[in-house]
């Protein structure tokens, strides 16, 4: 056989030999690259083994931010007035949805969503981060949450999330007071990043944007916890390893007393007006109502543009505006500042007279101002002045006063400046001087806007809260306490080294005062008292009808404001002509007259007949009578107050129409 | 020697009876238990897969123990006709196979589906070994020359399916053979100038755009950590997050987490790794080391020279599949589909590597009655 015989002439040990020497060298390189796999191996995981674990680590543990829960904020009697509630969302991951615009349609068929909202989700899809949730639906009721949590197997990427929302209780009795908090916006996160306080944020959705939710932001908001979550590649959370609790922000409890709130409010009802109620000894405000007023729920969930449009729509009366912080003439309620600049200058005394014939002459010009009251007043000094309102007393002091010394005392008053509120919404109003009459207008000034200003017309507006801060003043004789919201603070501090022991730490509010306003001589204060005093004390003064019969004793002065001024920034509308052109009504009173506890003071616009006396003082009466114990609303449970219930248990949209109808 | 064979002769043992090589079998039943092992871990610790995963392992010694009855010199008589079938059939898969993953690798017989690339694993070396065992050793210059062809023709047809892997394997295996068969030095250097030659040509016009990608990223995985570059990262990540210890079996945060991708089957080795750490990969390797030694001691004490450098072309070619896996993993090398042998999970590749190692105890075992 040819291949037995090919065997034979093989030299199969040379054959064997080279083999045996060809499979050493393989051998050798079969080490030789095993060592280098193994080298390779000894360097990732010994010399980097720091990185790559860090990576490792980094790959699965993600630090999810908590929300700190918002402090709560009390009325002075620790009536709860901004409450934190929870409210389930609909959220969705659209990266884990395989057919987003599907899926979107069958769950609003399921859970009767809007096409407006299902826009308004696929339009938030352009522009946002990856695997954050984005929300569809704010807030589900209980049967879509029930009828979700059955279905959810079927729409892979949405989930409820549940979380804790503001909920003001009263609705808009309190909104132009507490504000409300809405959505962090576009700017709110600019604002937030300049601060440097954007980290502490990452989980908070809602910020104050109005009143004291926006003031005390800060306070209210408290700190951010974390979570430290593993999570697998799809970002689901698989274990939590470790948790720093937020620390919540700070309770709130107010100066305001929510029974007098809804007093201001039944007694403001079917009108526009405002009323501001301050403590005198702290500058604590004890109501402070705008009418019409608004719902501010409706801005925790963002209002429907339907709502919001509702609420600009000029028949609702402006509910937005708020008149506590917003410019009125003063009328004749500034004409006790006025007698205390002219007795403080020496221009009048208590016993100076002058005869009203019914109306004023400038020296030289024939031009007749007349008095309110066409026959005059006789012969009239300061008391009667005050008693009875008399222009032409006022007219005659402010001419001899001039505009500057006014305005320079009336500054001091805090007209034309901010009472510094904790609120920022305030307004500074307009004291007019020489200066501001050229800076604004650059013209002159001329006497007669003088005499316009000693009966509180012409430029001059002043808010019902520098009013009331105004009278408070005086009633201190001089002494300046800041208005404020604020009473207290509370902060539960938990002792983690301390068996997680809590303890309460209550803050009171440290009462800001300004350089107080020293006359040359200290009895014209109780001069201009004591005329406030009889205004409302003496058978038929200006003031009297109002306080008949009310157990306390009270002191006040009645205003009654032509409304030309106020035409400036509201635009002419035919159907309201005749309203429009009819006077506001003014009051300012304080109460006990020995030692004042309470200053009140009430601006109503265009009433229908009759000046302050009629239509605010009665008003200020209400307020006062509660405040001094005829109380129409007793309870000593305030959690199941009577008119409490009444507004807790409305439905938010519900209340917003009834206010609205009451116009 | 010869009075060592003859005392084993003598007291032939039952496994000598049974065909069966007991070293390599220790070291082939190691390396299966640890892939059980690794297999459960790395399939989130799914019982399925892990059973499925043991039958394959079952079928797979099965098949190793009825190709170690096969007297290996008969494979010589089914070389030819066997290769030919095989090259005809990787034609019938390149013209109507059945795609899968982006690649034409499967042939469907109606009945069940084919792989025709894993018998030519097989086949390839088989019948360079036979070519070249017919002539004297060192092979002759034309000899060799043909011997390169009949290897290149699989390759190329196993390259254009496309799977690189395999076709890697392949020509190793018959370049193994044309190596120990004594391909002179000068030879080799001038097929290595060649190769480096050939490599901007091939880079340029035969290989495919994700082939391409492959080895951008193996270049710089860092530059499309998300993309392209996410496999290797996270395989270096979970490789040297392992430290010396490891995270402990089951404990591997980037398995169990799944951020590693592929690792019950091509990345399993990071898996392994990141749960035992650099001691567990030392021993791994000096498993594989055992395996390949005995496979080396097999073929130098093998009595034919087709047997010789069949023993060694399989042994080495197993050898390959660790290197280029493990190197792939960690990093040193592009990634190419090559399976961690014996341990990562998938039933075709294994099958074959154990039909292999079939032959290999064939060959260590029916020595005595050929000579």
């Amino acid at each position: 056989m040819a291949a037995k015989k090919r065997v034979a002439i093989r030299d199969h040990s040379a054959e064997a030999n080279l083999f045996a020497r060809r499979t050493f060298i393989t051998f050798i390189g079969v080490l030789v690259l095993s060592l280098i796999l193994f080298s390779n191996v000894y360097d990732l995981e010994v010399n980097s083994y720091q990185k790559y674990q860090t990576r490792s680590n980094s790959n699965r543990i993600k630090l999810l931010p908590v929300a700190p829960n918002r402090g709560l904020i009390y009325d002075r009697n620790g009536v709860l007035l901004a409450d934190n509630k929870p409210v389930y969302s609909l959220e969705v991951i659209p990266e884990q949805v395989d057919d987003i615009k599907a899926s979107l349609k069958e769950l609003s068929q399921l859970l009767d969503i809007s096409q407006e909202k299902q826009n308004k989700l696929l339009k938030a899809l352009k522009s946002k981060r990856r695997f954050k949730p984005i929300e569809l639906h704010s807030r589900l009721s209980d049967q879509q949450v029930s009828l979700f949590s059955v279905n959810q197997h079927k729409f892979p990427g949405f989930f409820i999330d549940a979380r804790l929302k503001r909920y003001y209780p009263f609705a808009d009795l309190t909104t132009h007071s507490l504000g409300y908090v809405a959505r962090i916006n576009r700017r709110d996160s600019i604002k937030l990043e300049e601060q440097g306080i954007a980290d502490n944020y990452a989980a908070t959705r809602n910020i104050g944007k109005l009143g004291l939710e926006r003031y005390y932001q800060d306070i209210l908001h408290g700190t951010i916890g974390h979570q430290e979550v593993e999570i697998n590649n799809q970002g689901r959370v698989i274990r939590t390893l470790d948790f720093t609790p937020p620390v919540p922000g700070k309770d709130l409890t107010l100066t305001l007393d929510i029974e007098l709130q809804m007093i201001a409010k039944r007694a403001l009802s079917g009108k526009r007006g405002a009323v501001v109620a301050i403590d005198p000894r702290d500058g604590g405000v004890l109501a402070m109502y705008s009418n019409p007023s608004f719902d501010g729920n409706l801005f925790v969930h963002g209002i429907s543009s339907k709502k919001y449009k509702k609420l600009l729509d000029p028949k609702s009366n402006k509910p937005l505006l708020n008149r506590t912080v917003q410019g009125y003439p003063p009328a004749s309620t500034i004409k006790p500042l006025l007698a205390l600049t002219g007795l403080n200058e020496g221009i009048i005394t208590p016993e100076t007279e002058i005869y009203d014939p019914g109306f004023y002459q400038l020296p030289g010009i024939e031009t007749k101002r007349r008095d309110w009251k066409k026959w005059g007043h006789g012969k009239v000094n300061l008391t009667k002045s005050l008693e009875q309102s008399c222009n032409v007393y006022y007219y005659d002091l402010a001419y001899k006063l001039g505009i500057t010394r006014i305005s320079k005392m009336m500054e001091k008053f805090g007209f034309g400046e901010l009472t510094g509120i904790d609120i920022h919404e305030e307004s500074r109003a307009i004291m007019p001087s020489v200066e501001w009459k050229r800076g604004r207008y650059n013209q002159n000034w001329y006497t007669g806007e003088t005499l316009s200003v000693g009966i509180g017309q012409s430029f001059w507006t002043v808010t019902p809260l520098q009013l009331s801060q105004a009278i408070s003043i005086l009633v201190n004789k001089g002494e300046i306490k800041v208005p404020h919201l604020l009473k207290a603070t509370t902060e539960v501090v938990t002792d983690t080294a301390n068996n997680n022991q809590q303890t309460t730490i209550v803050t009171d509010y440290q009462v800001d005062e300004k350089p107080p306003i020293v006359l040359k001589d200290k009895n014209n204060w109780d001069i201009v008292l004591d005329g406030l005093h009889n205004t409302v004390q003496k058978v038929g003064a200006t003031g009297y009808s109002a306080f008949k019969g009310s157990k306390y004793d009270a002191a006040g002065k009645t205003g009654s404001a032509q409304t030309a001024n106020l035409a400036q920034d509201e635009k002419y509308d035919a159907t309201k002509v005749q309203e429009n052109k009819r006077d506001n009504a003014m009051f300012i009173a304080f109460a006990p007259y020995e030692s004042p506890e309470i200053v009140v003071a009430v601006a109503i616009e265009n009433v229908a007949k009759g000046g302050g006396g009629a239509n605010a003082a009665p008003v200020a009466r209400q307020i006062m009578d509660q405040y001094f114990g005829d109380r129409e609303i007793i309870s000593q449970d305030k959690n199941k107050h009577p008119l409490h219930d009444n507004v807790y248990h409305q439905d938010i949209s519900q209340s917003a129409n009834k206010n609205s109808g009451n116009q | 020697m010869r009075s060592t064979g003859h005392d084993q002769q003598k007291q032939r043992t039952l496994w000598q009876r049974m065909h069966i090589d007991l070293p390599l079998l220790a070291g082939i039943l190691v390396l299966m238990t640890l892939g059980l092992f690794v297999v459960y871990s790395a399939g989130g610790q799914e019982s399925a897969m892990l059973i499925r995963h043991a039958k394959r392992v079952g079928v797979a010694l099965f098949v190793m123990f009825i190709v170690a009855q096969i007297p290996p010199l008969s494979y010589r008589k089914w070389a030819v006709p066997v290769f030919v079938l095989g090259l005809l059939l990787l034609t019938a898969v390149l013209l109507f196979g059945h795609v899968g993953k982006g690649a034409q690798r499967w042939l469907d017989l109606g009945f069940t589906k084919f792989q025709p690339s894993e018998i030519m694993k097989l086949v390839v070396p088989i019948m360079i070994a036979w070519y070249v065992s017919q002539y004297d050793l060192p092979t002759k210059i034309s000899k060799i020359i043909i011997a390169f062809i009949l290897v290149l023709l699989p390759t190329l047809l196993i390259a254009r399916q496309p799977d690189l892997g395999t076709s890697l394997l392949i020509a190793s295996s018959g370049i193994f053979v044309i190596f120990l068969a004594g391909a002179s030095w000068k030879l080799i250097g001038t097929c290595a100038a060649l190769a480096s030659a050939f490599a901007p040509i091939l880079w340029m016009f035969l290989m495919k755009p994700y082939q391409k990608q492959r080895v951008l990223t193996f270049l710089n995985p860092e530059q499309d950590p998300l993309g392209s570059g996410y496999h290797i990262i996270q395989s270096k990540i979970a490789i040297g997050s392992g430290g010396i210890q490891g995270k402990g079996w089951l404990q591997g945060t980037q398995s169990q987490l799944e951020f590693l991708p592929e690792r019950h089957t091509d990345f399993i080795f990071a898996v392994f790794s990141e749960e035992f750490g650099l001691v567990g990969v030392g021993l791994l390797l000096t498993v594989y080391l055992a395996i390949v030694m005995r496979g080396l001691w097999i073929a130098v004490n093998a009595q034919h020279a087709f047997t010789k450098l069949l023993a060694g072309s399989l042994t080495l070619t197993f050898f390959v599949y660790v290197f280029v896996n493990i190197g792939m993993v960690s990093g040193l090398l592009p990634v190419v589909g090559v399976p961690l042998p014996l341990v990562s999970y998938g039933g075709t590749s294994m099958v074959t590597l154990m039909a292999g190692f079939g032959m290999l105890m064939a060959i260590s075992t029916h020595r005595r009655f050929h000579a």
